[in-house]
């Protein structure tokens, strides 16, 4: 693996405070070496922080209760307005986090870079993904099947997604395998991830698309590099298959889409939608009837 | 003959807008009567809606942002609902609702609450402390204000007639393009924001005119109370940043209306190009909110600790850090754009860089407590629940400027949480202050401190429940704008936040019943003096509420804290130690309807523009020029105030000062 400077990083994590730790939440339980990366730059940063932060509110709350009116044991200085040293240390304290920070934060968006490939001796895996109006569209071009709303993987092995979108932006987001990145019509966003270990990892759109946004949740389902090529085998068996027509009716609009596979994908598909020689999403449904369209119009076609 | 008008833009068919609009509707149709019935009309019109009287304008923003407090929590309130009921379930809202419901709420509370209470904020209070008679341009003004109430009209319009724009709070293209959304709620949307957007540009040239142009004799830069730079500098990101938006705005509308390809998919728009410019406005923009917050709240620590603010000129060095800064990070929105390693990480930086002159304000707040007498009344209350919350929000918000934790956070309800966080615990909290501090000076009368400290530790207990939980869900990948979810992690701590809401609720009551028993009992809570809170600076100089000219003579500032200064002298003679003055007639700008005409033709353009109705455009904007046409012709620009009137009015407050200073030195 190509991150080594988060070795150093992950020296800090003693400090990481407990309580997070304690309810596995979904970012900080990582299953691959991207979400560990980011992992360890957010505690870190957060264990800085925390370390000047802290001692602030209690010295916030110290100061108010100790100097509080009634106190009359506290000292009156009613023209102390200036002190050099004090000025000193309260421009010097934000400055020295800050400049910590600011090194983790160049050094890990280097590291962490999202289309910086992966350092491994598996092979990785390319899959093309596509955002739609309300489902994802995962293209394997080395295997030449699709999925709709399901990407299987080989664990262990480096995945290098390139991601579009046919229609509206959305991102493209499995908490639990790392960074998140756009998806934009005409575009490609290049990401890295690895799932470690199998299982199944929740994935969503983690931006807002639409009435049917909700429903864009997805899985991947990390599996032994057999299976994995049972499943590409058994996809290439049965399905229809993904061509021009077929990519057309998947433009239309349609929420919470069971997943379902393609046994074979239409050559240099994927570029075809990212150079926009296939049209982009059509959006909500024009073709009601004349009498519906001021419905339509007024936004209430449900 | 009505454009896209037809009845069917009425949600007969929705019982929940349906009811709510119909609600809203018989509320506002009854007060009018009861004013109408009251004989009130003639007194309003005169007194306020054509005032240009810079404190009348500041009290009309702020009862704005405060009805638009309410209407965008009760947004608040059903998006909490509806997450807490709709795991596995569809809950109450279809999408198609909620997503107006979320949109508005955003675009409710900062354009229409969070803008409005600090600029009202501002008009009230910056002139007086200045020690000036008004804003450099009274009448535009006016103009601001009712442009900008013009656009809370027609947000609230679409809740009753069609719809509201169902993007979010900031309309990103595609989705906000016509092909997909073809309604009319991104119209209501743009075109509310386009025409409160001019009004509070122009404000932004008021104030800033104002306070480079206009202070009392004495008064140089660095004499200025704080609040008055963070006004300043304020306002300067409005006249930088608005146009920005304004001008994004516009070219979205071509899209929309004449199908232009600025956004587009097709013909080589770049819908990138709508982040990138919405973000050098909304960066800006969170900084025009809260550093106004940081002026009250230096105001509000220094008085209630009975000290000067420590270290005025790194205060107002660290303003100006912000100021400058805040121009130069709006990446960060984006860095899960793809950008890069070399552009996040320099945007990260300068974000965090942010923190540092920030940092130094909390320090300069904790060493102005340092050595006080720390008075807990609510308004100083407000100030300490800010600081400890503000430096959680401000901690989450450096987490988020480091591109590889954004990359797990962005979009998650954990930056949902950090936004409310700072501009709650920051913004909020700092109006609320400048309300409970400033208020006996507007009217007269103390607000009751009971009920007020009661409303802020609802407020402060029910923001940490309503908000922690969706720090803890946004760790657990849970994103933004789900109408609903199937993760069962989710659930319990939605629940918590639904409570949470609930808290918040409560705090609100209790601030409605403060401002209902306080004037109730206005006649026990009269302030005579015009000095409640010990306070420092030139407000408190002049009488509760300050005439129409705010001081009978202007004052002479020899130091910075002028008024602090002469009391301190008054204190130890036990008495005036300024002679009466020779009073003189002192001129007033005349009132004017124009800001009212102008927003009553901006508001039939504006609806016409969202519903094509492209005569009624025409008239209206006819309307609107015909408006300013006339104020442009008139001859007489003032009124004289006679020296009889203004001496019964000083001598009045003298006299009770004096009264006070007796009272003290027998104690």
């Amino acid at each position: 693996m190509r991150r080594g400077g988060s070795g150093v990083l992950r020296s800090l994590l003693p400090v990481v405070p407990v309580s997070l730790a304690a309810c596995h939440p979904a970012v900080l339980t990582p299953a691959g070496p991207v979400g560990e990366g980011d992992r360890i730059v957010l505690l870190d940063s957060l264990s800085i922080m925390l370390a000047i932060v802290v001692p602030t509110i209690v010295t916030i709350l110290g100061f108010a209760y100790w100097f509080r009116a009634s106190n009359r044991r506290a000292r009156y200085l009613p023209d102390f307005a200036y002190s050099g040293r004090i000025e000193l240390i309260v421009w010097s304290i934000p400055v020295l986090v800050i400049f910590f920070l600011g090194g983790i934060a160049w050094i890990s968006a280097h590291l962490l870079d999202p289309a910086e490939p992966l350092r491994s001796k598996a092979k990785p895996l390319e899959v093309q993904v596509v955002a739609l109006d309300w489902k994802w569209l995962f293209i394997y071009p080395q295997q030449n099947v699709a999925s709709i709303n399901r990407m299987v993987v080989p664990a262990g092995a480096p995945l290098e997604l390139r991601i579009t979108s046919a229609s509206v932006f959305n991102v493209f987001f499995v908490p639990r395998l790392g960074s998140e990145i756009y998806a934009m019509y005409g575009m490609t966003t290049r990401l890295n991830l690895q799932a470690d270990q199998p299982g199944v990892y929740f994935g969503l759109s983690a931006h807002f698309s639409g009435d049917g946004f909700p429903g864009m949740a997805f899985d991947v389902h990390a599996v032994s590099a057999e299976e994995f090529t049972q499943w590409t085998a058994a996809t290439r068996e049965t399905g229809p298959v993904l061509d021009e027509a077929a990519y057309r009716q998947l433009l239309k609009q349609s929420q919470d889409v069971t997943p379902y596979t393609y046994r074979s994908v239409q050559s240099g598909l994927f570029d075809d939608i990212v150079e926009q020689r296939l049209p982009p999403g059509e959006g909500p449904p024009t073709a009601r009837s004349a009498a519906a369209a001021a419905v339509v119009l007024a936004g209430r076609q449900y | 003959m009505f454009g896209k008008l037809t009845w069917q833009a009425i949600p007969f068919d929705q019982p929940i807008p349906l009811a709510a609009g119909a609600l809203v509707v018989f509320v506002i149709a009854a007060i009018l009567i009861w004013v109408a019935a009251k004989g009130y009309i003639p007194y309003l019109w005169r007194e306020w809606i054509t005032s240009v009287d810079h404190k009348r304008i500041g009290i009309m923003y702020c009862l704005l942002a405060a009805v638009m407090l309410l209407r965008g929590f009760i947004d608040a309130l059903m998006m909490r609902s509806q997450q807490a009921l709709a795991f596995h379930a569809p809950g109450y809202l279809p999408p198609e609702h909620y997503d107006q419901i979320f949109s508005a709420h955003g675009t409710i509370m900062i354009f229409f609450m969070a803008m409005p209470f600090v600029i009202g904020l501002m008009n009230f209070a910056m002139p007086l402390q200045l020690g000036v008679r008004d804003v450099a341009f009274p009448t535009l003004n006016s103009v601001s204000f009712w442009l900008t109430a013009a656009g809370a009209l027609l947000v609230n319009i679409s809740l009753v007639v069609g719809e509201f724009a169902r993007t979010g709070w900031l309309p990103y293209p595609p989705l906000s393009e016509l092909t997909y959304s073809p309604g009319v709620g991104v119209d209501y949307y743009l075109w509310a924001i386009q025409i409160s957007g001019i009004g509070t540009l122009m404000t932004g040239i008021n104030m800033v005119t104002t306070v480079l142009k206009i202070r009392a004799p004495g008064m140089s830069y660095m004499r200025m109370p704080i609040f008055c730079w963070t006004t300043l500098a304020s306002n300067l990101l409005i006249v930088a940043a608005f146009p920005i938006l304004t001008a994004t705005l516009a070219m979205l509308l071509l899209d929309r209306y004449v199908g232009f390809h600025f956004f587009s998919n097709e013909a080589a728009g770049n819908a990138m190009m709508f982040q990138n410019l919405i973000w050098a406005w909304g960066h800006p923009e969170v900084y025009i909110l809260v550093l106004p917050a940081f002026g009250i709240f230096s105001e509000v620590v220094a008085t209630f600790s009975g000290k000067p603010l420590f270290d005025r000129r790194s205060m107002i060095i660290a303003t100006l850090g912000i100021c400058i800064l805040s121009l130069c990070v709006w990446l960060h929105h984006f860095f899960t754009m793809g950008a890069g390693g070399d552009v996040n990480a320099v945007f990260g930086i300068a974000s965090m860089i942010i923190a540092v002159p920030t940092g130094v304000k909390i320090y300069n707040w904790l060493f102005t407590m340092y050595g006080g007498r720390v008075r807990f009344s609510s308004a100083m209350l407000w100030a300490i629940g800010f600081m400890v919350t503000f430096v959680i929000g401000g901690m989450t918000g450096v987490l988020l400027a480091s591109p590889p934790a954004d990359f797990l956070l962005h979009n998650s309800l954990f930056l949902v949480a950090h936004f409310h966080n700072v501009i709650i615990g920051g913004v909020v909290f700092g109006v609320f202050a400048g309300y409970t501090y400033w208020f006996p000076k507007a009217f007269g009368f103390v607000l009751d401190e009971r009920l007020g400290k009661a409303a802020f530790w609802c407020w402060l207990v029910g923001f940490y429940v309503a908000f922690v939980p969706l720090y803890v869900v946004g760790l657990e990948g849970m994103t933004r704008r789900m109408q609903h979810y199937d993760r069962p992690e989710w659930y319990p701590w939605l629940l918590v936040a639904g409570v949470g809401v609930l808290i918040i609720l409560c705090g609100i009551a209790l601030q409605i019943a403060q401002l209902w028993v306080s004037i109730r009992t206005r006649a026990q809570r009269r302030d005579l003096t015009g000095d409640p809170w010990d306070g420092r600076s030139l407000e408190w100089s002049t009488t509760s509420p300050p005439p129409e000219f705010n001081f009978a003579v202007l004052p002479n500032v020899t130091n910075d804290e002028p008024y602090w200064s002469i009391k301190q002298q008054a204190r130890a003679r036990g008495e005036l130690v300024t002679p009466e003055p020779e009073y003189a007639p002192i001129q007033v700008p005349r009132n004017s309807a124009t800001g009212f005409v102008t927003a009553f033709f901006a508001v039939l353009t504006g609806f016409s523009l969202i519903w094509q109705i492209w005569w009624l455009v025409i008239l209206g904007l006819v309307g609107a020029y015909a408006t300013f046409v006339a104020f442009a012709w008139r001859d007489v620009h003032e009124t004289e105030i006679p020296a009889a009137e203004v001496a019964r009015i000083d001598r009045a407050n003298r006299a009770a000062r004096a009264a006070a200073l007796r009272e003290e030195a027998v104690q």
